[in-house]
């Protein structure tokens, strides 16, 4: 197979005549390149827009009230009603494969007024009230200090962990944080630890401006009584969240006595379907991708299947020759196979490093430009550089075995009587 | 050597076909030098790529060295060919993009020689048809003669038990035609068997014996004294 005199022969006839076998492998060359540049475009629209779902559990619901839009049990609709802390339990115990049910309450928002005081500074910032398991659903990385625990949560403590936009607002560059008291709509709380959240969507600076403290003390010093504003709610690995909140909603709905048939009561947002959308979006784009590369590279493939069935033609009579010596038609046949894959795999590879070149090329200028929205890192890896290499292998085989199949085919004697 | 029996072939053209070969019975021994004569359509060619096992008979039987030829796939065919025999073409039918020597190595790389002994062999022989200084140049470089001693030279490489020679002297002029009946005398001599197909009387009288053929039935079939090519080269 690898012997010497084959591969001189190959190379001999690829290069008898060059100028035909470069433009033919151009064919396949642009093929796989575009195969190539097509996918990692794909892979660094996919980067941008997963970037922006951030460290966010994606198997996460959020959970609201609103008012209720059917009158029950004696009850008017348009009745307002909140969620209570008791409600956290019932999910727990009636919807099983819940990883993490998280109440949270919430003070200010968006363009509230300022409602954090330190000394001279004051800001406008979201406090959340919450417990320790958030930090597993909305990630962020603790910088000093430490995250609430569930001493802070029975003990009532009155601590915050504050984002390090907060920290550039309210202290000095080299200020220490922990340990000092910013006053939260008049309440004073010991600073015990800052945070980093690595979302880097448009909102990506709005992460760093918040300030977390214990659901327990966030009720107590603001006067929520047993209120929960609303969930996060995370199932496990295993089963998704958007089979379970039918279960966890009718739970509500019982509690707090609302209409089985009421949909607009509780109001929710399913991460997990979007993020599902999303991936099922990038499938199809990866599919259309492989489609049209495939699809440019198969008239590649076609040109040397062309070419090759010339070179036969030309050589018919070298063939017969050949066979009149005694190789026999396995031997002719391998021949005319190797030389149309080597073809094929030679060019494919050229074509290949073309494309990486131009994602490298495109790489560096966004690099120097600076991001561009919903566009990160177009890469390919080396799977899709493996697979790209099997359907070259596959195609060269195409490719030579109808003109390999004509070779053998003509008798020698035939073969030997043309000119 | 070759041993035929009641060979009989004809090809179809068109509506009508065209009996070619009607019934040829005839043996060549071991190292016998042998002229098929015929005019044109008298059926040498078609006797002869039969013998070649390039075509095959309708009917009749056909042994090689004692080995029945009959039913053979084209695998089994191309290695009968490289074992038994050697084929001499009027056109030659080098390889034109390779060189002289591997020209001749051909048959032996079909047979798996090693790359070393091959290049040895083929030297070998190319030597023996006092070629050896030409062992690198491509067949365009040279001459009708040359050309025709090369093929020889490689017909002979694999070491068949019969040369097949088709019109080997039908595109040369005469001093080269002695020049090479003078080679192919010099290889029989060395207790060869050689067919030689041929329409020209002075190459039919170098050899040994004149098998003469007409309308696809032997009608002569005779022993001659050799006229040796020698003297008039």
């Amino acid at each position: 197979m690898f012997s010497r005199d084959r591969w001189k022969e190959i190379i001999e006839v690829l290069t008898s005549n060059w100028f035909r076998t470069v433009l033919t492998a151009f064919g396949v060359f642009w093929g796989i390149s575009i195969l190539i540049i097509l996918l990692s475009a794909g892979k660094g629209l996919e980067n941008g827009i997963k970037q922006d779902f951030g460290d966010i559990a994606t198997n996460t619901m959020f959970m609201w009230t609103r008012s209720t839009t059917k009158a029950y049990q004696g009850l008017p609709m348009g009745r307002r009603f909140r969620f209570k802390i008791e409600d956290v339990q019932s999910i727990r115990n009636n919807v099983p494969n819940l990883r993490y049910v998280s109440p949270r309450n919430q003070l200010g928002g968006f363009r509230g007024g300022n409602n954090v005081v330190r000394g001279l500074n004051a800001g406008a910032y979201n406090v959340y009230g919450d417990y320790p398991e958030i930090i597993n659903q909305d990630p962020m990385t603790v910088t000093s200090g430490r995250f609430i625990n569930y001493n802070d949560i029975n003990d009532k403590r009155k601590v915050a962990i504050i984002g390090n936009g907060v920290r550039s607002d309210l202290y000095d560059k080299d200020e220490e944080v922990i340990g000092t008291y910013i006053k939260i709509q008049g309440v004073n709380f010991l600073v015990v630890g800052t945070y980093k959240k690595k979302s880097n969507n448009g909102d990506g600076e709005e992460g760093q401006k918040e300030i977390y403290v214990p659901f327990t003390a966030f009720s107590q010093a603001f006067n929520q009584g047993n209120n929960v504003g609303w969930m996060a709610i995370t199932a496990h690995d295993g089963s998704s969240i958007s089979s379970l909140k039918e279960g966890i909603i009718n739970v509500v709905k019982t509690k707090h006595k609302i209409h089985p048939e009421d949909n607009r009561a509780v109001g929710y947002f399913d991460l997990y379907e979007q993020y599902n959308r999303v991936e099922s979006l990038f499938g199809a784009l990866k599919a259309v991708a492989y489609l049209v590369g495939i699809m440019v590279l198969l008239s590649g493939i076609i040109g040397v299947s062309n070419i090759m069935l010339i070179v036969i033609k030309e050589r018919t009579k070298e063939i017969g020759i050949r066979r009149a010596l005694g190789e026999d038609p396995w031997s002719i046949k391998k021949q005319i196979l190797m030389e149309s894959i080597f073809l094929t795999i030679i060019s494919g590879m050229a074509g290949i490093i073309f494309g990486s070149l131009f994602i490298y090329i495109v790489n560096t200028i966004l690099d120097a430009v600076g991001p561009v929205d919903m566009f990160i890192n177009p890469s390919v890896n080396l799977g899709v550089v493996v697979v790209a290499l099997l359907i070259l292998m596959v195609s060269g085989l195409l490719a030579g075995f109808i003109p390999a199949q004509s070779a053998i085919k003509v008798r020698p004697i035939d073969a030997l009587r043309t000119d | 050597m070759i041993e035929i029996k009641d060979l009989h072939k004809s090809y179809k053209m068109g509506s009508n076909s065209l009996h070619v070969l009607k019934g040829i019975n005839f043996t060549v021994d071991e190292g016998e030098l042998v002229a098929i004569m015929g005019s044109s359509g008298s059926g040498k060619s078609t006797l002869l790529n039969i013998l070649g096992m390039l075509d095959v008979a309708d009917s009749g039987e056909y042994n090689l060295d004692n080995v029945p030829i009959k039913n053979m796939n084209e695998t089994k065919a191309a290695q009968y060919r490289n074992k038994f025999l050697g084929f001499v073409f009027q056109s030659f039918n080098l390889i034109n993009y390779k060189t002289a020597l591997e020209n001749v190595a051909l048959p032996l790389y079909y047979q798996r020689v090693g790359r070393k002994e091959r290049q040895e062999k083929a030297l070998k022989y190319l030597d023996q048809v006092g070629l050896k200084e030409w062992a690198e140049h491509l067949p365009n470089e040279l001459s009708g003669g040359q050309k025709q001693r090369v093929a020889i030279a490689r017909a002979m490489a694999a070491e068949p038990k019969v040369l097949l020679a088709d019109e080997p002297t039908g595109a040369l002029d005469s001093t080269t035609s002695y020049e090479v009946m003078d080679l192919i005398q010099k290889i029989n001599d060395q207790g060869n068997t050689i067919l030689i197909v041929t329409h020209e009387q002075d190459i039919a009288n170098m050899c040994k014996r004149i098998v003469h053929l007409k309308d696809g039935v032997i009608i002569e079939d005779k022993k001659i004294k050799q006229v040796r090519a020698q003297q008039y080269v």
